[in-house]
């Protein structure tokens, strides 16, 4: 039988990580990450999950320990959040080149400077490139429900790649909503033991990490493109499968589509904003206007065909970004242009909640104006 | 150069052990030194200093190269005690 707790993202993902049972875990506290490996620190030392936990001196030390826990051949897991992230880089693409399918939170929290410790999606989105599917999350409940699907989809042969499991710092970290946590012997059911081709293992040796000279190099990358773009048709599946376990499910896995049928005007958003969001269309709905809202739950492959079809009949979508490529535009803004290069729905960019500024309903309500109006996008003070 | 067909395997592990043999580093080269075996006393000191363990002593006792994974550093030239190691340019 499953229980049902009131709890924060952050412990959401601890309870959910117990359950996929990882051997390693390779942690470094950081704001506002912390209480994931505080939660999974209790659950080892009160002997309810076998697990080795590593105190590593950086989050450098613990992606790289994550990446050695691979080698060895057993399931593990680390989380961190803004700078973390960042001192991580180096490894990031290490892990995903060796396509260890290894999973990781992120509490989303500004990259410094000036140093901030509030939500914002620069750490996440800019390791966008190294080779890790990223799935943004609402609610704890989707992101209990995220980190398990994760560890599916990463173990499957022809995925083969990390995950990085995304919940907006504060305002889902430490949010406490209503949980529902699943019963082990159905997890198991739906995720069974790891079982990896490729493992340190002195009577089969193998050699891992060697170097590859420009005439393997690009073989090797396009191999990774391949597979992500496989995960573009494996999420909606483990997304069904998971919905017939366990009865809950997200839109498709890639994107969810709300009120999107007969609206001439849309937003994308990813995260916490989705909730704020749903809330301005249902508002607007209310007084006979034509709006629409798709949430993108899956950055890392990018859903552009999807998206495409959604926004067929759009006039307009206003993209809210929570990072911005610094001398370009919004990360998703600029992953929408391309998507809809030569459709009729014009794309309008919107930085927002930068640094853990607000993003209430009427900045919202402000987009679906400016969209209305035919104006450009702004940043959304 | 590898000279067999090249193999992708996922994420890049190499499934068997001592396959570095394969790849031949000499194409590296610019130096190549050569041994006179007349004048070498057969102290060692360039086998025992060669960083790639291109030096080896063949079944007469006298130590040759191996021009396969010689990359011509000359640390055997610098080390000769009788400097019987010279070294020309490279041709290919």
């Amino acid at each position: 039988m499953f229980k049902k707790l009131v709890m924060s993202g952050s412990e959401a993902i601890a309870e959910a990580v117990k359950l996929c049972k990882p051997k390693v875990l390779p942690m470094f506290p950081i704001t506002p990450s912390t209480l994931v490996p505080e939660r999974l620190a209790d659950f080892v030392f009160d002997g309810e999950l076998d697990a080795e936990m590593i105190h590593v001196e950086s989050e450098h030390s613990a992606a790289s320990a994550l990446y050695g826990a691979y080698a060895t051949g057993v399931r593990a897991f680390t989380a961190s959040a803004s700078n973390g992230i960042a001192l991580m880089h180096e490894i990031l693409p290490i892990i995903s080149s060796a396509r260890f399918p290894a999973v990781m939170s992120v509490a989303n929290r500004t990259i410094s400077g000036p140093i901030n410790i509030w939500n914002d999606h620069s750490d996440a989105m800019s390791e966008r490139d190294q080779g890790w599917i990223q799935f943004y999350c609402e609610t704890a409940q989707e992101a209990f429900d995220t980190i398990i699907m994760s560890y599916k989809l990463a173990e499957k042969e022809n995925i083969s790649l990390p995950v990085m499991v995304c919940i907006d710092g504060f305002a889902l970290s430490h949010v406490y909503e209503p949980l529902q946590i699943e019963d082990q012997k159905n997890v198991d059911a739906f995720l069974p033991a790891y079982k990896p081709k490729n493992f340190l293992d002195p009577k089969n040796p193998k050699s891992f990490g060697p170097i590859a000279f420009p005439n393997s190099f690009f073989e090797f990358h396009e191999q990774e493109q391949i597979a992500m773009l496989e995960a573009l048709k494996e999420i909606p599946k483990i997304h069904t499968e998971y919905k017939k376990a366990f009865g809950r499910k997200y839109g498709n896995g890639l994107i969810e589509l709300i009120e999107m049928k007969d609206a001439k005007y849309a937003l994308i958003a990813n995260g916490t904003s989705v909730g704020t969001a749903r809330v301005v269309v249902e508002k607007l709905r209310g007084e006979g206007k034509k709006v629409g809202l798709i949430k993108l739950k899956t950055f890392r492959p990018f859903p552009a065909e999807e998206i495409r079809k959604a926004c067929k009949n759009l006039i307009a979508i206003g993209v809210i970004d929570r990072h911005v490529s610094l001398g370009s535009e919004g990360a998703i803004t600029l992953d929408m242009k391309a998507a809809l290069a030569g459709e009729k729905c014009k794309v309008e960019g919107f930085i927002s909640g930068l640094g853990g500024r607000d993003i209430d309903t009427t900045r919202l309500e402000k987009v679906f104006d400016t969209l209305k109006k035919g104006e450009k996008g702004f940043w959304l003070k | 150069m590898v000279k067999e067909k090249l193999k992708f395997n996922k994420g890049a592990v190499i499934h068997e052990a001592g396959s570095t043999k394969k790849y031949k580093t000499g194409d590296w080269r610019t130096f190549k030194p050569s041994i006179d075996q007349k004048k070498c006393i057969k102290c060692g000191k360039c086998w025992m200093n060669c960083p790639d363990a291109a030096i080896y002593k063949d079944k007469d006792g006298n130590f040759q190269i191996n021009y396969d994974y010689c990359k011509g550093c000359l640390i055997c030239e610098k080390e000769c005690p009788v400097k019987c190691i010279t070294h020309k340019v490279e041709e290919k």
